[in-house]
């Protein structure tokens, strides 16, 4: 019953949004204000109704209920709740539920709270969102149906990948998707912009919040994956350019243009075309990655052919809707006027030379990934990985810092260089004290891009601070702290990163247990290595003692596990965080006559990359509170004046 | 058969669970005792593409046969080889997909055009803007 219920409502809310865009095209058409009375109480509903399939599905995967093909191919009834919980989403038809839910949601939270938008443009936008949602109730009922039935049932489940049995799946997928999906809201605006013909400073002002909170989401999304790779995978490394990974990282770039000049044309009433341009990218590029990542074609083309279905069926919505979109941009750019002037030496500049480095990393991105299929296709298979996106997006990024440092410190409209200058001396001498420093330090032992990564981080820190000095701290606006949090967590993250590839220590080594590993100070004795068993894996564990410098011993216990359902070996490592950085202890196979595998690594300061990212999205929320707030307050003014 | 090897499995688990068939190779997770060399090796092992995973380089993979060629990188490095003599050893193995290293394939140049291309374009793009705004 469960199943088909959430199927009813899943359908039930395909007839709304289909509902939905009829009322918006007839309304806005005919001028008939009574239909568009009615588009926000359904896109309320259809928020609400793809909730509860959502809730169905959660339900089938809770009770293990093994008529459902999806829970039956993807949980198993040995599970801890919690990953039965996650794994909901842990398989394909289940995060297009997710996606659809969050699109639904996303749509309805438009209808109830949107309130500084032109009504026919605020109504246009929802239409759009319509029209988004309606291809992919399509694909998921049409092409990959999360309710289907198995009969008989099976005795029991196939298991989730042990890889992602980790509390990391709970939180991990569903808020990337809140910020992929997220992003579809500012390509709705776009195109309810671009029908309205309504692209200004008013609409970039009512867009803001809404991108700042999907950029916030996928911030904390991308931080959180990357930290989960990194002590999951059990070799240390926190960002692998698979193409996956860079599935995410696209809207984010996108999303992260997008909000500073979104910033440029609700202040300046500037960049109007360019505006609505990367809205409609930022959104394309969450749906490109979920295609690459859905369709399976990047591990191989032949993966594709597996499931030419679905693979189509995407293929076939990304050239509706971007498509769609674009001729819609290139129909109406005409009617868009020019935004603002600005002269060479000001803030606009900055921020236009910010969109300018992130949409080459962008495309760069996009090239290096899509660049293998197109070789393929003329029979030459080759890898794009992190040798090449490393070397190439590095140096864009460190220039981009810079920028990033600069900017905030140049004013609006007009300023002078030699002005601009002077606001810089500090930065530049702590630069340039810092790359002396790592000279006299490190010189000759490590890279060019690590070595410039920390002069930069160290100078960007301070430059990033920059524009709350000889400022009254208490009268600083939320959103001014916001812009310089953030920007420091990018200069810490990259700290982070410059230290972790210049100065980690590694030590491979086989013991027998009592003997003792030395690594970067540190001393681990391996006592005993012992069975134990867990919910669902047994594991081997080695009980280990850690000290450093002589001091007191701390007890690790890095494990190998083994999983029965899917037959899998996971490594589980063991962290050690310091205030200067983690040991990384990883526990391998037994290598011969009683002596086992270890990893160890000494990781200085690498846990300022997932800080940093931490900080990033911080700063991000203390800019939404900030102006959210500042709107509060003058409402809340205005109504108590006119009672 | 499924179920039994699962069974199987379970039956072996904790003496065995970390064990492959046959015994690892020596160099797959054992450094070489001249850090320099083992830098060498490095390097070299992280644009060296694993083969039976999911796009990881044979430097962070926990597969067998990642440990055989990290393995194969260690000795050969040992033996005085030179780090591309034993990329082109394992691309005429293998196939131009198991390296990452974007400048061993003419295949790959474009890629190194792609950033100026891209830069170009949007300068392209400023430099209309900064005019027209001149002559005003």
């Amino acid at each position: 019953m469960i199943a088909e219920a959430g199927l009813v409502a899943l359908w039930l809310a395909a007839a709304l949004a289909f509902l939905q865009l009829g009322l918006v095209a007839f309304g806005l058409a005919g001028k008939k204000s009574e239909l568009l009375e009615a588009v926000r109480p359904v896109a309320v509903a259809q928020g609400a109704l793809t909730t509860i399939a959502f809730t169905a599905l959660i339900a089938l995967f809770m009770r293990s209920d093994m008529s459902v093909l999806l829970v039956a191919n993807n949980s198993h009834s040995m599970k801890p709740w919690l990953y039965k919980f996650a794994g909901t989403w842990g398989n394909h038809e289940g995060s297009m539920l997710l996606w659809v839910t969050v699109m639904g949601v996303a749509g309805a939270a438009v209808a109830l709270f949107e309130r500084a938008l032109r009504r026919d443009t605020h109504m246009a936008t929802l239409g759009g969102q319509a029209a988004i949602s309606l291809g992919f109730y399509a694909f998921l009922l049409f092409a990959s149906n999360p309710f289907a039935r198995i009969n008989p049932p099976a005795a029991d489940g196939q298991g989730l990948n042990p890889l992602l049995q980790d509390p990391g799946l709970a939180f991990h997928p569903p808020t990337l998707y809140l910020g992929y999906v997220g992003l579809s809201v500012a390509f709705s605006f776009a195109i309810g912009a671009l029908l309205t013909r309504q692209v200004d400073a008013s609409f970039a002002r009512a867009m803001r919040p809404w991108v700042l909170a999907a950029w916030i989401l996928l911030t904390l999304g991308i931080t959180a994956g990357s930290y989960w790779a990194y002590y999951e995978l059990g070799w240390g490394g926190w960002w692998f350019w698979d193409p996956v990974e860079n599935a995410s990282l696209m809207p984010w770039l996108a999303a992260t243009a997008l909000l500073h000049s979104v910033t440029v044309l609700a202040t300046r009433d500037a960049l109007r075309a360019w505006t609505v341009m990367l809205a409609v990218i930022a959104f394309s590029m969450s749906m490109v990655g979920t295609f690459l990542v859905r369709s399976g074609i990047l591990t191989s083309v032949h993966a594709f052919a597996v499931d030419p279905e679905r693979g189509s069926f995407i293929l076939v919505l990304l050239g509706i809707y971007i498509g769609g979109a674009l001729a819609l941009f290139g129909w109406r750019v005409g009617a868009v006027r020019e935004g603002a002037p600005f002269e060479l030496v000001s803030r606009e500049t900055m921020l236009v030379v910010n969109n300018l480095l992130l949409s080459v990393i962008l495309g760069l991105v996009l090239i290096g990934t899509l660049y293998p299929l197109l070789t393929e296709a003329f029979g030459h298979k080759v890898s794009v990985g992190a040798p090449y996106f490393d070397r190439i997006a590095g140096p864009i990024a460190l220039i981009l810092m810079i920028v990033m440092a600069a900017g905030p410190l140049t004013r609006w409209r007009r300023d002078n260089l030699a002005e601009v200058g002077r606001r810089l001396i500090v930065p530049a001498v702590i630069a340039m004290i810092a790359f002396a420093a790592v000279a006299i330090l490190a010189w000759g032992r490590i890279g060019v891009l690590p070595f410039l990564g920390l002069v930069i981080a160290l100078a960007v820190a301070a430059g990033s601070v920059a524009p709350l000095w000889k400022r009254n701290l208490r009268r600083t606006p939320l959103f001014t702290w916001g812009m310089v949090v953030a920007h420091l967590g990018c200069a810490v993250s990259l700290a982070g990163m410059a230290c972790d590839s210049a100065f980690t220590v590694e030590k491979l080594a086989a013991v027998r247990p009592g003997d003792v590993v030395e690594a970067a100070g540190w001393k681990l004795r391996l006592t005993r290595i012992v069975p134990i068993a867990g919910d669902n894996w047994t594991a081997l564990q080695a009980d280990m003692e850690a000290s450093r410098n002589g001091g007191p011993p701390v007890m690790l216990h890095p494990q190998s596990r083994f999983f029965p359902s899917p037959p899998t070996t996971t490594t589980e490592a063991a962290l050690l965080t310091r205030w200067n950085g983690q040991l990384y202890v990883v526990l391998g196979q037994e290598a011969d006559q009683g002596r086992w595998q270890l990893r160890v690594w000494w990781k200085p300061f690498v846990t300022l990359i997932w800080f940093g990212g931490a900080l990033v999205a911080l700063g991000g929320a203390l800019a939404l509170v900030g102006r959210e707030r500042r709107g509060w307050l003058l409402k809340w003014r205005g109504k108590a004046a006119v009672a | 058969m499924k179920a039994l090897l699962t069974l199987f499995a379970l039956l072996l688990t904790p003496p065995l669970l970390a064990q492959s068939a046959l015994p690892p190779a020596p160099y797959a997770d054992r450094q070489i005792s001249d850090p320099a060399l083992e830098r060498k090796a490095k390097a070299l092992m992280e644009t060296i593409r694993c083969l039976t995973c999911q796009s990881q380089s044979i430097a962070d993979s926990n597969a067998s046969m990642a440990g055989d060629m990290r393995s194969q990188i260690r000795e050969r490095i040992m033996a005085g080889e030179e780090p591309e003599h034993i990329r082109r050893w394992l691309i005429e193995r293998y196939g131009d997909w198991v390296s990452y290293e974007p400048t061993a394939d003419p295949v790959l140049w474009p890629l190194w055009g792609a950033p100026l291309l891209l830069i170009g374009l949007g300068l392209l793009l400023l430099r209309g803007r900064i005019k027209r705004k001149a002559r005003r």
